[in-house]
């Protein structure tokens, strides 16, 4: 049976009706090409990559970007369900498209020369160019500030040092968008795949986002060109606000992995049958149910908030972080309550309850940590900087 | 070549309907909607057709506002315009009321092929888009399977037959043709699809523009009356034949000939 969604609360009507057709044409995606291809891929922890060409044709790569450089030009909200849909496929799947759009095609509209945006943003729109973005580094996470990889001048170009851990989309990447300490202070450059000295390698034995490409990017003297830099790049301001779309997304994809969750567990708790009637005649049972639909329904409203303020040009980062914070905390109690609620079954590849949350412990750790968004928000509100 | 494509919007696929406090109609408040399924393949036949041999595909609705969203879907799926029916005079008719409208809009466009949907999901007459050739006056052919490239004025179509037949038959144009769903795979409307559907001419027309009697549309022009809507009734009567299975065989056949007069 095809997902319906979850709204309780009549979000649908507070839609236009480019925002629902945008949610529909994914969600029917997900469940006609990304649910039959998922969990297989998962178990055989790779990233589905017969699905990149279909993402490409509907236009979900960079897809509140601008039609003048071939993206679709959708409004944040637009955006967001498209998020919310494809992790509610996976949370890899919305990856690979957050990493393309939010963290490779973003920071190349915003800090790019023209050269650079007419060069990347239609191939990368198409997919024709995979991209992935370098500022974790092993020892520098929730401190990129920290960072070892340096950027010196040579002649006209640079020579790159270091290397960036963590990186989604890495070894697919055609093109690499990484941040080096220079003399000027932290610097974005695009650095492309066969440059020599410039190496990716896969990272295995991850038990979380195991339908998605993580790996190691390590520069040995990369000569880059002079062109290579992102010009309007300047500090580790340009690389947070970079993340600061993608976590934009986060909020947006949690509340659909809940929601996947949360249908699935409605549904199995309908038909399982213990004590000659449906689980789901049980207080404990329902109990968790509402519980869950309680969850998801608040991140809706936060998410769908948080839109509306992005698409006026009125929200703050620390907003993105509290929804971030808060929506990935709910996916990852209505995950775990979803597989409680499904008993043994709950932990079966048959079901999907268990690889979302396994999937959402990567999530609710990566683009910036749970516990640092919260400090975000404390020194928002109280002014006091605690992690400095 | 112009092709118009008669699409119908009806409550999503696995909708909880309710009937109205009328007893007559569906309460569609809060129901979600869609394109009618077999209109949807519609639509992709002629988006096609439309492709292989170039032309525009034009999507024609009846219905009150609320069925622009499914104009909507339509045109970002590549409808290059579409015609909105849509006026209280149009409302609460049947098939046939139905077909005379629609006709009116056709005759208007004068398009070289019709297609529509094999039948709709909510009322299932399977009925308008046979009328509408007769009204037209134009060959049809029902339950299309495949369309080949037209070529001199002829469209050669595959139709389904039962118990697993097919029949292969060629129509001059202009044509109406009725599909099946499955035909080919219905395309994803795509996000730049979707944001340029904004931008298409979506017309609403009613009666008088058509140029057709408001006595014969909507209400007015219906032939069939619809008496009530009720969902199927649940009745506990159930009788168990007694004996072995060769009386109790016997028995039945006796009942289902006698006293259900279905044998």
């Amino acid at each position: 049976m095809a997902f319906k969604g979850v709204d309780y609360m009549d979000l649908d009507g507070e839609l236009s009706s480019e925002e629902r057709m945008a949610r529909d044409t994914v969600r029917r995606f997900v469940d006609s090409e990304v649910l039959p291809v998922i969990e297989e891929a998962y178990l055989e922890g790779r990233f589905p990559t017969e699905i990149i060409p279909g993402l490409a044709e509907l236009g979900v790569l960079g897809a509140n970007l601008p039609e003048e450089y071939g993206c679709a030009g959708m409004n944040n909200v637009a955006y967001g369900l498209i998020m919310q849909e494809l992790e509610r496929g996976d949370s890899g799947v919305r990856s690979f498209v957050s990493v393309q759009g939010a963290l490779v095609m973003y920071p190349i509209f915003t800090f790019g020369s023209e050269e650079q945006k007419r060069r990347w943003l239609p191939a990368m729109a198409k997919a024709e160019a995979i991209g992935c973005f370098g500022l974790t580094e092993a020892d520098y996470g929730s401190d990129p500030g920290g960072m070892k990889t340096r950027a010196a001048k040579d002649g006209d170009g640079w020579v790159l040092n270091g290397s960036k851990m963590w990186i989604t989309n890495g070894s697919m990447a055609d093109v690499a968008v990484v941040w080096a300490k220079t003399d000027d202070g932290i610097r974005g450059f695009l650095v492309e795949k066969g440059t020599p000295g410039y190496e990716a390698k896969g990272m295995h034995g991850k038990h979380s986002l195991r339908a998605s490409d993580t790996s190691e990017l390590v520069f040995n003297d990369v000569r880059l060109p002079g062109d290579a830099i992102l010009p309007g790049s300047g500090g580790l301001k340009s690389p947070l606000m970079c993340l600061t779309q993608a976590r934009y997304g986060i909020a947006w994809g949690a509340v659909g992995a809940a929601m996947a969750c949360y249908d699935e567990a409605l549904r199995y708790s309908q038909e399982r049958i213990q004590f000659d009637k449906p689980i789901a005649s049980f207080q404990l049972v329902q109990q968790k149910l509402v519980e869950m639909l309680e969850g998801i329904t608040l991140g809706q409203l936060l998410a769908y908030r948080l839109g509306r303020l992005k698409d006026a040009g009125k929200y703050k980062h620390t907003q993105v972080s509290l929804a971030k914070r808060h929506n990935v905390m709910m996916a990852r109690e209505v995950a775990s309550s979803a597989r409680w609620a499904m008993g043994a079954n709950g932990i079966h590849s048959e079901y999907q309850v268990m690889r979302h949350m396994c999937n959402i412990e990567s999530v609710f750790t990566y683009e910036g940590t749970h516990d640092i968004h919260t400090l975000i928000v404390g020194q928002d509100i109280t002014g006091i900087a605690a992690f400095e | 070549m112009k092709i118009v494509v008669c699409i119908k919007q009806v409550p999503e696929r696995d909708a909880r309907l309710r009937i109205a406090s009328d007893g007559k109609s569906v309460d569609t408040a809060g129901v979600a909607t869609e394109i009618n399924e077999s209109d949807q393949y519609a639509l992709e036949a002629g988006l096609r057709v439309a492709e292989k041999v170039g032309g525009e595909v034009v999507a024609l609705l009846l219905g009150p506002d609320a069925a622009e969203e499914a104009i909507r879907r339509a045109l970002a799926m590549g409808a290059a315009r579409a015609i909105h029916l849509n006026d209280a005079g149009f409302q609460g008719g049947d098939a046939s009321s139905a077909a005379k409208a629609l006709a009116a809009a056709v005759r208007q466009e004068s398009p070289d092929l019709v297609l529509t949907g094999l039948q709709s999901d909510d009322a299932g007459w399977s009925q308008t888009g046979v009328i509408l050739a007769q009204l037209l006056g134009w060959p049809s052919a029902t339950l299309i399977m495949e369309i080949e490239q037209p070529e001199d004025g002829r469209i050669k179509v595959k139709r389904e037959l039962e118990a697993g037949w097919f029949q292969w038959i060629t129509l001059p144009l202009p044509a109406v043709l009725t599909i099946q769903s499955g035909i080919y795979p219905v395309r994803y409307a795509t996000l730049k699809g979707i944001m340029g559907a904004k931008k298409k001419e979506m017309k609403k027309m009613g009666p008088a523009d058509v140029g057709v009697d408001g006595g014969q549309v909507g209400a007015a022009g219906r032939k069939v009356e619809l008496k009530r809507l009720y969902v199927p009734e649940k009745t506990a009567e159930a009788e168990i034949l007694e004996g072995d299975a060769a009386t109790a065989a016997a028995s039945l056949v006796d009942r289902l000939q006698k006293e259900a007069k279905v044998l």
